[in-house]
């Protein structure tokens, strides 16, 4: 950076600079933390007037005896459930889709590649809509499984791009040297390509159980009974008192921000690989 | 490599492709269908209740300016937050790991965030009051009060949805060579034409996906409409909710759906061709 000589200057600068930075922080950090007050402050806390910014009155137990309303807890099976089926199969699904489009040029990889992005220019979680109908007659309606089926729909052309562009980092030369030394081409890919590949899958995984995981639309309308956390939240919206809302908020940001932590490394590699 | 056994490449797209075509072109085909035809012959009957709907031409022009008031500002944050970490040393990291967290939230948990702040009890009126500004609690998420829903909606969408925009645009940022800026500054050319000479041409592919992806995402908001406004404030896919969920009519719903996909998808074709992305300009 070029320096100026005033020496009052530059530290003003940087001031402005470190409190436009703190600034953004809090502006991430403190809703959440206002919510998360919310969620552990109960009943009592959602009502009080005018409210205090310290955690002065917070507990456990409010957001225990949120967790033991009926339905929470299914409901949040059921989501892990949705999305550990999005997960198996966006991976099972999009990274040999991936390693396709890394290693060999074929005819009709352009049109695969324009199939991948045109679901990009969609709102796909509206294509729940008919689903409805199609569901209920194969007896995925109202399953888990169905829920797992539409969000995979979401993640599987993001894990094809991303697991194309983990594959093509790995070198071939390091898969050729295995088929000499007498690899066949499962062996070589299994002993060779898949763990220098692994972070970056564990990763495109991640995402996909993020995807799956705050998905609202699909699941509130391909489910009745069978709910996830997000569909059941929102059914149930109406009726419940503000602290059991801010809960479920506090319970819906909880695992993804774990998880997202867990990547941080590979968020930027990711996303540039994905946006091109 | 693929000469002597051309099916493999196939082999492995084929089951993406057959999910793909069951789950995604089969929906969409049907969903086109069901919008223009009733009761199995072509018919603009659902097109027709759509429109004459009460809430129709609220839900369009809401979606619309959420799309306007959202978009623009989450790109030029991004564009802020993307510039301000590429002058850090210590502390980068971190820095985008927080900036990064709302990306792990989901619209519905935004709306509840946001709730906890703009309700009547909640911590913006303790603000106001605390600071005499207001005498007593003020309702600012009824229908009485459209504007300051609105800003509500629009500022808790800005709140989830910049995180995506801003990784994408320093994922771009990431790919411009130094020697491009160290060039210019040599030249003596000033940070602002810096910016916008070099970086801002260099990063088009990335602006421009980041765009697509939000602008689609913006037609698609629903569940932080709904946590914040209930059903005061009428958007595209909360509507095709209601008239799927509340009224059984499949059909108007897919309506509805046709619409924001075509308005998606406008917007999509708009970009591409608004933002020309040059392969060979690129580093």
């Amino acid at each position: 950076m070029s320096t100026v000589s005033n020496t009052g200057f530059v530290p003003a600068r940087r001031l402005l600079f470190w409190s436009g930075i703190v600034a953004l922080c809090a502006w991430v950090l403190v809703p959440i933390y206002l919510v998360a007050l919310g969620a552990l402050g109960g009943r009592s806390g959602a009502y009080q007037w005018p409210k205090n910014f310290l955690p002065t009155n917070v507990s456990l137990q409010p957001f225990l005896l949120f967790l033991k309303t009926e339905g929470v807890l299914q409901s949040f099976l059921n989501s892990l459930g949705a999305a550990g089926i999005t997960v198996a199969l966006s991976i099972a699904l999009g990274a040999p889709a991936g390693y396709a489009l890394a290693r060999y040029n074929f005819r009709g990889k352009d049109s695969y590649r324009l199939l991948v992005l045109l679901t990009r220019a969609f709102p796909l979680a509206i294509l729940a809509l008919p689903l409805t109908v199609s569901y209920i007659r194969l007896g995925l309606y109202d399953t888990v499984l169905g829920v797992g089926l539409i969000h995979t729909v979401l993640a599987l052309p993001f894990a094809a791009l991303v697991t194309q562009g983990i594959f093509l980092g790995v070198p071939r030369e390091l898969e050729e040297a295995a088929w000499v030394f007498g690899c066949t081409r499962i062996q070589a890919f299994f002993k060779v390509v898949a763990p220098l590949a692994l972070p970056g899958l564990v990763a495109t995984a991640v995402f996909a159980f993020v995807i799956s995981w705050n998905e609202v639309f699909a699941a509130s309308v391909l489910t009745v009974r069978h709910r996830t956390l997000t569909a059941y939240l929102l059914t149930v919206l109406s009726e419940s008192p503000m602290h059991y809302r801010f809960a479920g908020g506090l319970m819906l940001i909880l695992p993804s921000v774990v998880f997202i932590f867990a990547v941080r490394r590979y968020l930027f590699a990711i996303w540039g690989i994905s946006s091109k | 490599m693929t000469q002597n056994r051309p099916w493999i490449p196939y082999a492995l797209i084929l089951p993406s492709v057959v999910f793909l075509g069951l789950l995604f072109v089969v929906p969409l085909v049907q969903t086109i269908w069901l919008a223009v035809s009733d009761n199995g012959t072509p018919s603009l009957a659902n097109m027709t209740t759509m429109v004459s709907d009460i809430n129709f031409g609220r839900s369009v022009l809401n979606t619309f300016l959420l799309t306007l008031a959202v978009v623009p500002i989450q790109i030029v944050m991004a564009l802020t937050m993307g510039s301000m970490v590429a002058k850090m040393n210590g502390g980068r990291e971190t820095i985008l790991w927080i900036w990064t967290i709302p990306l792990g939230i989901s619209d519905l948990a935004a709306g509840m965030v946001w709730l906890s702040i703009l309700q009547n009890t909640g911590y913006l009126n303790s603000i106001l009051f605390g600071m005499g500004l207001i005498e007593r609690q003020t309702a600012w998420l009824t229908y009485q009060t459209p504007v300051a829903l609105f800003i509500g909606i629009a500022i808790a969408e800005i709140w989830r949805g910049t995180a995506i925009v801003m990784i994408i645009i320093v994922a771009g940022l990431n790919q411009v060579p130094k020697e491009f800026k160290e060039a210019a500054e040599i030249f003596g050319a000033s940070p602002w034409t810096r910016f916008t000479r070099i970086t801002l041409p260099l990063i088009r592919p990335a602006l421009q996906s980041a765009l697509i992806l939000r602008t689609v995402l913006a037609f698609e908001v629903f569940a932080v409409v709904y946590a914040l406004g209930g059903r005061n404030f009428p958007v595209l896919v909360g509507e095709a909710y209601n008239w799927q969920n509340q009224n059984q009519n499949y059909s108007v719903a897919a309506a509805y759906a046709v619409l924001i996909m075509v308005i998606s998808l406008a917007a999509t074709l708009v970009y591409l061709k608004a933002i020309k992305v040059d392969p060979e300009r690129l580093p």
